[in-house]
């Protein structure tokens, strides 16, 4: 994972343009994907009925946020389920690792868990001679390839077949080539079955924690999910405090909304209800169950109405299916674990606008995201109150972290230039005079930047020589 | 949705009045066919939203407040894009939520209506095709398609055609990477989007690109005169007027 500062927007986002492999994968996995969900909700009326549930859903459980992590706590406790808080990724890592070496774990399986890549679990766990294995197929992947997950719920989708054969040929011992997708899941599934055994200690997300019930739910499709909280003696579920729902009954519309919009599923092939460890009288399940529950600044994101709405994300990765940036980018140019227009809201959030401010301007504010957004999350708004705060400092408590950080005395003046003419009509008249007037000229003149960026692929639009001002004052348009 | 007024204000955007002037004249004169009388604030300048969409809140304010001072009355205001459209309707409300403002900004945002929408919705134009047979495709601009929602109507306007066909875009609802400011601070990401949608155009064998959007226009306009691509670029209202009324 890359080191926040040194996260380079331009030359990641270059090197990613320019890779047509990379692109042609995207572009076709994300038509499917966008494709399936359409297939899915196809009925708009009953697709908005349901998102305004999961939206009202989700705004509902953080209205009472705190009283519900409180609830969830308690409830888990009666359950068994071991309950830790965490303020920082560096907690959580701790909390983890305690918990494994107090078992005497060198082996452990993990199911897919995008707070786990937040935390950077396993590079903290490999520092301290702790195997993290990755169960996820598209996980596993990536892995061999010593890559981080491109996205939130198709970890590999950047790669195609072709890479994943040959990928699974060098890398794995003995493996002959083979493009048949039978046979690659059947040599994962071989490598895989052996591990989930081996496993000392199994880490898994968490979809929703039930604040009513201490419910631990977990959607999944390959059924490693289930062998990771299942198969090992102890279970880890590592979760931000946002997962949290209110009741049991809140579950259906958001699964449904999850599995929809992710991959267009009507329902997935696993779906783990995970209530606590293994009971006296039952044969199979983990003896010990964690939740560990990660802030990472995410209280500090509630605080504000607007930026909380963050949070209300269910993780279904549909507006990266949607955006014509991510579709063009891939998830590793982002740099940080989360991409795609939720990234670009959340992670400036979390790591600092002046860390990964520069995310927020990855987006035309074409909406695409926002309009298939399953609990309505406001991204454009939020994309631009994050641009707003880039260049001001805000003097309020809960100003997003790096506030200010792009303050520069050229653009202001730019633009105050602008309003000044704008607000001004006759400074208006005059601009649009010279401008008409200088336009067959333009061209003659040194370029300034912004017009050498415009005209790499575009040519200039022309100045006309009288404005629609002019023309609609010589047309005798009334000007009441 | 208004009833037939007697007068309109008309709200030219920046670009239009600096670079496309005759598309902003052909919606006047859409609009003044169908007995409208077309009030034109001289006043006028912007909507605000170069700097609302960059950071600049404040003087886009600054802006914006110049805009309710130019259109004080109370008729429909009809803007032919959807783009400055959606930052008068949709974003002045919330740009002046704690100004004193507030309450006129709320009143001017519902006065504001879309050229096309306008046209069908309250005018019920009816278009005679005067042209010779024509295949032409559409793109949709992101503010216009999700934003102010009027696609729907610019099209139709295009369907009352007869002589025209119109071939669709395979990505209509693809943003063509123009996004103001993005298309500077992006340019390579912009370079890129907007090579897909032409690529898109050039595979309909229509001979003629229309939106209701002057940014895209310029935008996408730009990038198939630089690939020496021989398909113009035309503002609807410009390709109505010219049709119909020769």
């Amino acid at each position: 994972m890359a080191n926040p500062v040194t996260v380079d927007f331009p030359r990641n986002f270059t090197k990613a343009l320019n890779d047509g492999q990379l692109r042609r994968n995207l572009r076709a996995a994300m038509d499917t994907l966008g494709l399936r969900r359409r297939n899915l909700f196809s009925d708009p009326e009953a697709f908005e009925q349901l998102r305004a549930r999961g939206d009202a859903i989700r705004r509902r459980a953080l209205s009472k946020l705190p009283q519900l992590l409180e609830q969830l706590e308690r409830k888990c406790t009666e359950n068994g389920i071991q309950v830790h808080w965490a303020e920082t990724p560096d907690e959580a890592n701790r909390i983890c690792l305690e918990i494994m070496q107090r078992h005497n774990a060198t082996r452990v399986i993990k199911g897919k868990s995008m707070v786990s890549e937040e935390m950077h679990l396993n590079h903290f766990l490999e520092e301290r001679g702790i195997e993290a294995l990755e169960t996820d197929l598209g996980e596993y992947i990536i892995q061999l390839d010593h890559e981080t997950p491109s996205h939130i719920i198709v970890p590999a989708i950047h790669k195609n077949r072709d890479q994943i054969a040959r990928l699974f040929h060098e890398k794995i011992p003995n493996t002959p080539y083979t493009e048949v997708v039978e046979e690659l899941n059947a040599i994962a599934r071989k490598i895989l079955r052996e591990k989930f055994f081996a496993g000392e200690v199994g880490v898994s997300g968490v979809n929703f924690a039930v604040a009513e019930t201490g419910t631990l739910c977990l959607v999944e499709n390959e059924g490693n999910g289930r062998m990771c909280t299942t198969a090992p003696p102890v279970h880890i579920a590592v979760m931000g405090l946002e997962k949290v729902v209110e009741r049991l009954e809140d579950v259906p519309p958001l699964l449904r909304l999850l599995t929809g919009s992710a991959t267009g599923q009507l329902i997935t092939t696993y779906f783990n209800m995970i209530s606590s460890p293994r009971k006296p009288d039952e044969k199979d399940g983990p003896k010990e169950v964690h939740l560990v529950l990660l802030d990472n600044g995410r209280t500090q994101i509630w605080a504000d109405p607007e930026l909380r709405q963050t949070l209300k994300c269910i993780r279904c990765g549909t507006c990266l299916n949607h955006c014509p940036v991510y579709t063009r980018l891939g998830g590793h140019a982002y740099g940080y674990v989360y991409p795609g227009p939720i990234g670009s809201i959340l992670t400036p959030q979390l790591e600092g606008l002046e860390n990964a401010g520069a995310m927020a301007t990855a987006s035309t504010f074409c909406g695409a995201c926002e309009e298939v957004c399953p609990v309505k999350i406001p991204i454009v708004d939020i994309l631009r109150r994050l641009r707003i705060e880039a260049y001001n400092k805000v003097d309020s408590p809960h100003a997003v972290k790096g506030h200010g950080y792009k303050v520069n005395a050229m653009e202001s003046l730019t633009w105050k230039g602008w309003a000044l003419s704008n607000a001004t009509p006759w400074v208006n008249a005059l601009n649009a005079k010279l401008l008409g007037l200088l336009g067959p000229q333009l061209p003659r003149l040194p370029a300034p930047d912004i017009v050498k960026k415009w005209t790499q692929s575009r040519t200039l639009p022309k100045f006309a020589s009288k404005s629609l001002h002019v023309l609609a004052k010589e047309k005798g348009l009334s000007d009441e | 949705m208004p009833t037939r007024p007697e007068k309109v204000y008309y709200f030219g955007t920046c670009l239009i009045d600096l670079c496309y002037p005759q598309a902003g004249m052909a919606g006047i004169e859409l609009l003044r066919r169908e007995g409208i009388q077309v009030i034109y604030p001289q006043q006028q300048s912007c909507c605000g939203q170069p700097a609302y969409n960059s950071g600049f809140p404040e003087e886009a304010k600054k802006v914006a407040r110049q805009q309710l001072k130019a259109f004080p009355k109370d008729y429909p205001i009809i803007v032919p894009s959807g783009s400055c459209g959606g930052m008068l309707k949709h974003h002045y409300p919330k740009l002046f939520a704690d100004a004193p403002e507030a309450a006129e900004a709320q009143r001017f945002s519902e006065r504001v209506f879309e050229l096309s929408e306008f046209l069908v919705r309250v005018l019920d134009i009816k278009l005679e095709d005067q042209g010779q047979p024509i295949k032409v495709t559409w793109h949709s601009s992101c503010s216009a398609l999700r934003e102010m929602r009027v696609i729907e109507y610019s099209k139709s306007l295009v369907r009352q055609l007869k002589n025209v066909e119109m071939i669709e875009l395979q990505r209509e609802r693809e943003c063509c990477g123009f996004g103001g400011s993005f298309s500077v601070k992006q340019a390579d990401l912009s370079s890129a989007m907007v090579a897909d949608k032409v690529t898109d155009i050039e595979q309909t064998g229509a001979s003629l690109l229309l939106s209701g959007d002057c940014g895209c226009l310029m935008n996408i306009g730009g990038a198939l005169e630089h690939r020496q691509i021989p398909i113009p670029v035309k503002h609807v209202a410009e390709f109505i007027l010219e049709r119909a009324h020769g």
